[in-house]
């Protein structure tokens, strides 16, 4: 009986880090960025090209950013989200157009709705970067100083938003 | 003579057509040799197991787009590397820095090593010792038979 207990030990523990490995996400990966300062940015915007949208104008405020583009079918997933977040008016979402085409952008969010209440165009994606963004859409919750508070990475769900980054949004906002 | 040289030139007219698609890498050849040495080193974070220098992703041509800037402004490898370690973490690397987190990454597979080989010793005791047990074991009319099988071998022609 006993020499049976040693393999089965072994087999139990290999399906537990099996079972483990199914539930992880290969995708989500951690970002060195949270708890550091959102990397400045000023760039034209998308509805008026001559004005300019600064990461410094939004201080003393918490915001989302909200990484998004017209060729990216996860954002329009996650569209509905935005648009009743926006509708709330609990906390403003700064959209950045990430790697996409004016026109396109444009008629997307005529389409979809705009949930934005500025959006930033990113053409080169060099923004992007510095955010570390790997796959639209990415979701930031900066805060008062400008830190990064926490990142979503993939389309916005209705049970993330309740969960985790409205409470979150509703703490830096007290502080 | 006339058509074997057109016929030629038919031929030809598919590799002028691939020479004229073929963009140039870049004007500069150190920072192309640069760019890929460092590459290779480089994890693309969309096609996440292929190396920056494989990968056709957007990100992975915005990627090393920025290293090339940054080689040509000069930047160390070090310098370039935390750049990327800063914005996508240790994940970027295909040889990730040993630190507390990733202690069991480097160690594991010398530990299992260990385990395996002092499983191997266990086991070969074990099994010397159980066939040092039963040639004590055998009996007094066994070695006598044992004997007489010998000699029978031995008589047969």
């Amino acid at each position: 009986m006993s020499r049976f207990l040693l393999p089965l030990g072994i087999f139990i523990v290999v399906v537990g880090f099996l079972a483990v490995g199914l539930t992880l996400n290969p995708r989500e990966l951690p970002s060195p960025l949270v708890g550091k300062a959102a990397p400045d940015f000023s760039l034209p915007q998308l509805h008026d090209p001559t004005k300019v949208i600064s990461s410094n104008d939004l201080k003393g405020k918490v915001w989302l950013l909200n990484f998004w583009a017209s060729w990216c079918g996860g954002c329009k997933d996650e569209h509905p989200v935005l648009n009743h977040l926006a509708q709330s008016g609990e906390v403003p979402i700064y959209g950045m157009d990430y790697k996409d085409q004016r026109n396109e952008a444009l008629a997307w969010l005529k389409e979809w709705g705009n949930p934005y209440s500025v959006v930033a165009v990113d053409e080169p994606g060099r923004v992007g970067i510095n955010y570390g963004v790997y796959g639209v859409p990415e979701t930031y919750v900066i805060d008062k100083q400008g830190i990064i508070r926490y990142k979503q990475i993939g389309p916005l769900r209705e049970d993330i938003l309740q969960e985790k980054i409205l409470p979150l949004v509703r703490e830096l906002q007290s502080q | 003579m006339r058509w074997l040289l057109l016929i030629i030139l038919l031929i030809l007219i598919p590799s002028f057509a691939v020479a004229e698609e073929a963009r140039p890498l870049a004007e500069n050849p150190q920072v192309e040799a640069r760019l890929k040495t460092l590459a290779v080193e480089l994890r693309c974070l969309v096609c996440q197991n292929q190396t920056l220098a494989d990968s056709n992703a957007p990100l992975a041509e915005d990627l090393r787009r920025e290293v090339r800037e940054m080689i040509a402004k000069d930047m160390s490898d070090r310098e370039i590397i935390d750049f990327l370690v800063a914005r996508y973490g240790d994940f970027v690397l295909y040889r990730p820095p040993l630190k507390t987190t990733t202690t069991l990454l480097w160690v594991g597979p010398f530990l299992l090593l260990g385990a395996g080989a002092a499983g191997l010793v266990i086991a070969l005791r074990r099994r010397q010792k159980k066939l040092g047990d039963t040639t004590m074991t055998l009996s007094e009319a066994e070695h006598k038979r044992v004997a007489q099988l010998l000699s029978e071998g031995v008589n047969r022609p």
